[in-house]
């Protein structure tokens, strides 16, 4: 059975409060068992308690997939991308550095490759994954469009995202101020280092930027 | 954009980054063999394969032996029970008798052929279970139904369209009585 049309994903990290209930509970689904898939990130530990939940956005081009050398990374006919298909994962790692979201977690007890599905056994009967389902403060939200729309008058869902030259639209919403302008925070621009002198070093990537400046 | 500090960038044009196996947004000829999505995706990898048929042949194999081990253990152990069906009085030569051997078994038919000589059979046709009647003169018996006949002496399907034997009772005559000893196993 997919997971109903009308039902979405809703991440608003200004209302994450650390908690990690949606790590415990993560671990609690079926399709999952024992493992969390989610993590809850500090945007900048030192000055903040900020947190930031992080699951599987399901983008429509799914990068993990299109990087995969022994075709085990599957997307389902509603858009859920799922965990690597066991009898096909070499444990080769390049999903897990592929992914701008930083999803794929390699078990290589396991040889194998394993990924938020959005808890696969229960969203496709229309239930809330785990994560939704305990979130205290539905920082994690799973429901309809209009439902989010009533609920939440200031935000608006946004999913699409800027990633270097590569643009990702994803099945999975991120909340943001309803009305401030769609600002795309180019993540590769955080990796430039000022020039230090070393010819060498300072040549590495320059190359790599100015490509991403077009 | 300032290098250096993290970029921000105006709206894009809202249009996702098409993936190098896509040409005029059509996945390319090997993308069309190893598809993302999972319902277009009808390869099985040798690992199934193996797996399928192992499990699979593994699953007849355990079969066969469950069906032996039952035959096994619902094969009848217990020995005949000895019954008296008749008294050598009782029928004239050339006559013959219905009976139940054991208690509860579809009718037997039992003839006497000669003065010492008795047999008895499975009263039922082994065509299609119509009850055969002795032909003694003939030496034989007779089923109606299709026109088949038995020796009767052997049991042995001699004509028409039954080609089994009849199951034959074992007897035993004693001072004067018929005893039904046992059945005589087709199979043997």
């Amino acid at each position: 059975m997919p997971v109903p049309a009308n039902l979405e994903f809703f991440i608003d990290a200004t209302r994450c409060i650390g908690c990690q209930a949606c790590i415990q509970a993560c671990a609690e689904c079926d399709t999952h068992k024992g493992h969390s898939m989610i993590q809850v990130d500090w945007v900048d530990r030192e000055r903040s308690t900020q947190t930031v939940p992080v699951i599987c956005m399901h983008c429509e081009w799914p990068t993990c997939a299109e990087v995969c050398p022994s075709d085990a990374i599957k997307r389902t006919a509603d858009g859920v991308v799922q965990t690597a298909r066991k009898p096909r994962c070499i444990a080769c790692n390049n999903c897990v550095l592929a992914c701008p979201f930083g999803i794929p977690k390699m078990h290589t007890e396991m040889k194998l490759m394993m990924k938020c599905d959005m808890c696969y056994d229960r969203a496709s009967v229309g239930l809330k994954p785990m994560c939704a389902s305990v979130c205290p403060s539905q920082a994690l939200a799973f429901g309809t469009r209009e439902e989010m729309e009533r609920l939440r008058p200031n935000s608006r869902p946004v999913n699409d995202f800027q990633f270097g030259n590569q643009t990702i639209r994803t099945k999975v919403n991120v909340m943001i101020p309803r009305d401030t302008p769609r600002e795309i925070v180019d993540v590769t621009a955080s990796m430039y280092e000022p020039a230090s002198g070393n010819e060498l070093m300072d040549g590495l990537f320059s190359e790599a930027f100015e490509e991403s400046e077009v | 954009m300032n290098q250096g500090e993290i970029g921000l960038q105006e709206t894009v044009n809202g249009e996702a980054t098409q993936p190098g196996d896509r040409q005029h947004g059509k996945p390319t000829r090997w993308r069309r063999d190893f598809p993302i999505d999972w319902p277009e995706d009808d390869y099985i990898s040798r690992r199934e394969l193996v797996k399928f048929v192992v499990l699979t042949s593994g699953a007849f194999v355990a079969g066969q032996g469950w069906i032996a081990l039952k035959s096994w253990m619902e094969a009848p152990r217990n020995a005949w029970p000895v019954a008296a069906v008749a008294t050598v009085e009782e029928l004239p030569v050339g006559g013959a008798k219905t009976f139940h051997y054991p208690e509860g078994s579809p009718p037997r038919l039992l003839v006497r052929t000669g003065p010492e000589t008795f047999v008895a059979y499975d009263q039922q046709c082994t065509h299609l279970l119509c009850p055969v009647i002795p032909a003694v003169e003939r030496g034989q018996l007779h089923c109606p139904c299709h026109n088949g006949w038995f020796d009767l002496e052997t049991g042995r399907p001699l004509a028409g369209p039954p080609n089994r034997p009849l199951t034959r009772i074992l007897l035993q005559v004693r001072e004067g009585t018929v005893y039904a000893t046992g059945v005589e196993d087709a199979a043997a």
